[in-house]
């Protein structure tokens, strides 16, 4: 009999899997994980006691910052906030502008989470193709707001500015290239056979196990909770659109890999309708010079990329909030992650890990 | 819009008659067929677009005073239709003008400024259009000032500043056709958004006031809610119970310190609530007090709750609940680390963003930053 003894691994902080700063000290006996603790922090910024001196739309810069790979969901999640806690009615236009851009942003963001996870689990190539329709998305939302990442384009009452001429068009083109792309993808990975063995009954949990965790987005999804806030509480204009909710039942990494590829055919839809349906107006309410709030308190949840995001503000009436939390899903998601790890092989860490694809910007707030 | 018809009246007064001859010139070869894009340098532009604000503001100005005695004979559809244009083309340009005299306001003005010359280049175009109407017809008197008109003078109004503000490049400024095809779609989803906007407005526009007085639909929840704390927790498990109108309706609960645990437990297990969703937790502090504010979700009742409890500031402490649901673990170290609230019964309290060697709570209201190196 082989003799082991225990001993400290120390993953990260600056590891490429992690796709940020963290750190995740293990404690393995051979090649078994016995307890794994996770070390976070190391991005936060303060942004919820930094926003307590700002005014509202000096805020939204911030937001960007949090989950940078969907700037325009934190954008929006404060925007509504602010929105409905003043009862403010949004131009068609606007809202209209705004889910094209949520949407578009979903797709960019399941598009690196794939690229990036399968070069995780050693996949080269799928990271370059989906980069490359990335940066198509990532091209017209600068044309759009004039920055790659930390756009900033949301305002309370709408959006920064309108659409440049020819914009929507390009969306349009977009959209069928994407699903044949998608085609793609599937055909080059979802059924490869080395694939589906690294992450087939990898990472289970179930439907219990996820609400007992506060899991949200394809994490929850996977284990067969058919809860997506666009559908069930419905914001913006979001009941205005057909889609689907996709779902699996075995909670595994695949299942949410297949929740995420099909997310991104759903998201493909509304942006169809949507631009369909693009109306003509303003793009921005009649709102005062400077914002203030009426004095109480709110909660608001919507559905970014990574599940459920929500701000909560308390207000003294005053220009700057009183209090400000962000409610951040891959804060939440991650806190799974030790209860997973534990008894499993050292070579799934990884493929659990980026299964349940985090944003450090967002976990540390 | 009316204090700046009487102002550009006034100032147009003196030199709009030249100008308003200018105006005339220049439309003409707009609308001429071979019409060629090489007006496109910028000050002749300029100088055109004043003409025709300050042309309009006196056609306007003449509009009025010869009104009322005038019969209305002139309803012709084509000349109709190239007032309609004529008020796009105006809208666009005083657009474009707008834009081009405040260069140096910063960004977050830009929007309503925008907004605010959208508007004056509207009651601009409909001046203008009035005036045109009378030039093309020369022998014919201006009477338009029939009622039905006026407003489909409004309407079209309308149309043109939703379709100025489409349009950016000036080469599309002579095509009228396309312009008048523009409009028209224009009109329509405006129509479309307008009609949507009604629909909504009922449930957003009503003031404040008469939203105290609506009973919220989730009064019934809160009700049940409330019974069932009673039932099973006591009579003055509550300090206080509300629905939160600005927070989208959410019944809101607040538990005393002592039986916020009962309470929680109670949401979490109960058969018909079974609040099985932990959907945030978080601390705040109120100066006066530490607070505690929970988003519970049931996926039976799809229903939210906010439960809060209000705690002694010098010394907050309450008990975890990561028993319940252990998606409070994180939250709860959060709000330790951040503003000092220890959760007793925590499995591993802890500082979690912050480093374990950090000094005070950057939360509190009263935090003062320590650095040794400083």
């Amino acid at each position: 009999m082989l003799r082991t003894e225990e001993m400290l691994l120390n993953v990260g902080p600056q590891h490429p899997s992690t796709h940020g700063v963290f750190r995740l000290v293990i404690k393995i006996d051979g090649e078994i994980i016995k307890k794994a603790t996770p070390v976070i922090g190391y991005l936060h910024r303060g942004t919820e006691k930094l926003a307590e001196n700002l005014q509202y739309t000096q805020i939204i810069p911030y937001t960007d910052r949090l989950d940078y790979l969907a700037a325009m969901t934190n954008n929006y999640v404060l925007c509504h906030a602010v929105e409905t806690m003043m009862g403010l009615e949004i131009p068609d236009r606007a809202e209209y502008l705004r889910v094209i851009v949520m949407e578009l942003g979903r797709v960019a963001s399941h598009l690196v989470w794939w690229g990036t996870y399968l070069l995780d689990i050693g996949a080269t190539s799928p990271f370059l193709y989906a980069f490359r329709e990335r940066e198509m998305i990532v091209n017209l939302l600068t044309e759009l707001s004039g920055a790659r990442l930390t756009f900033n384009y949301m305002r309370v009452g709408g959006v920064k500015w309108d659409a440049p001429e020819g914009w929507i068009a390009k969306v349009a083109e977009f959209i069928p290239y994407m699903r044949e792309q998608l085609a793609g993808y599937h055909e080059l990975v979802t059924g490869n056979e080395i694939f589906v063995n690294r992450v087939k009954g990898v990472g289970i949990y179930t439907r219990e196990e996820a609400l007992q965790y506060s899991l949200s987005g394809a994490n929850l999804r996977c284990t067969g909770v058919k809860w997506d806030l666009r559908k069930n509480e419905p914001y913006s204009i979001y009941d205005r659109f057909t889609f689907d909710v996709p779902t699996r039942d075995e909670g595994d990494a695949f299942s949410r890999y297949h929740c995420r590829m099909e997310e991104i055919e759903e998201s493909l839809k509304i942006l169809e309708q949507a631009v369909e349906q693009f109306p003509e107006g303003p793009v921005l309410a009649k709102v005062p010079k400077i914002i203030k709030v009426p004095k109480g308190e709110a909660f608001v949840r919507i559905e970014s990329p990574r599940g459920e995001i929500g701000c909560y503000i308390a207000s003294e009436g005053k220009k700057e909030p009183y209090r400000l939390k962000f409610r951040r899903p891959s804060f939440y998601n991650l806190q799974i992650l030790p209860k997973l790890l534990e008894g499993e092989n050292m070579a799934n860490l990884i493929t659990i890990l980026g299964a349940i694809d985090i944003v450090l910007g967002e976990v540390d707030g | 819009m009316d204090e700046d018809q009487d102002l550009s009246k006034q100032k147009a007064a003196a030199a709009a008659k030249a100008k308003a001859a200018a105006l005339a010139r220049k439309q003409a070869k707009e609308e001429g067929p071979g019409n060629p894009s090489g007006e496109d340098d910028l000050s002749k532009q300029k100088a055109a677009a004043a003409a025709k604000a300050k042309a309009a503001a006196l056609a306007r100005k003449q509009a009025k005073e010869e009104g009322p005695g005038n019969p209305s004979g002139e309803d012709d559809l084509s000349k109709q239709k190239a007032a309609a244009a004529a008020k796009a083309k105006a809208a666009a340009l005083a657009r474009k003008q707008a834009k081009e005299e405040g260069p140096g306001k910063p960004s977050g003005e830009d929007d309503l400024s925008k907004q605010k010359a959208a508007a004056a280049a509207k009651a601009k175009a409909a001046a203008l259009a009035r005036k045109q109407a009378k030039e093309e017809g020369p022998g014919k008197p201006s009477g338009e000032d029939d009622l039905s008109k006026q407003k489909a003078a409004a309407a079209a109004k309308a149309k043109a500043a939703a379709l100025a503000r489409k349009q950016k490049s000036p080469g599309d400024e002579g095509d009228l056709e396309q312009a008048k095809a523009k409009a028209a779609a224009a009109a329509r989803a405006k129509a479309k958004a307008a009609a949507a906007a009604r629909a909504k407005a009922p449930a957003e526009e009503i003031p404040e006031n008469d939203i105290k007085n609506e009973p919220s639909p989730n009064q019934p929840v809160l009700n049940q809610i409330v019974s069932a704390i009673e039932r099973h927790v006591g009579q003055d498990a509550l300090l206080d119970h509300y629905i939160n109108k600005l927070s989208k309706d959410v019944p809101t609960v607040v538990a005393n310190p002592d039986t916020y645990y009962s309470i929680a437990e109670l949401f979490r297990y109960d058969a018909q609530l079974n609040f099985s969703y932990l959907s945030e937790l978080h601390g705040t502090d109120f100066e006066t007090h530490m607070e505690i504010y929970v988003h519970l979700h049931s996926f039976d009742m799809n229903q939210s709750v906010a439960l809060k409890v209000k705690l002694n500031r010098e010394a907050p402490a309450i008990p975890s609940l990561v028993p319940l649901w252990s998606g409070a673990n994180w939250p709860e170290c959060e709000a330790y680390d951040l503003l000092g609230i220890v959760f007793r019964d925590h499995p591993d309290l802890k500082r979690i963003l912050l480093g374990d060697d950090w000094k005070g709570y950057p939360l509190r209201k009263d935090y003062q930053p320590y650095d040794v190196e400083v």
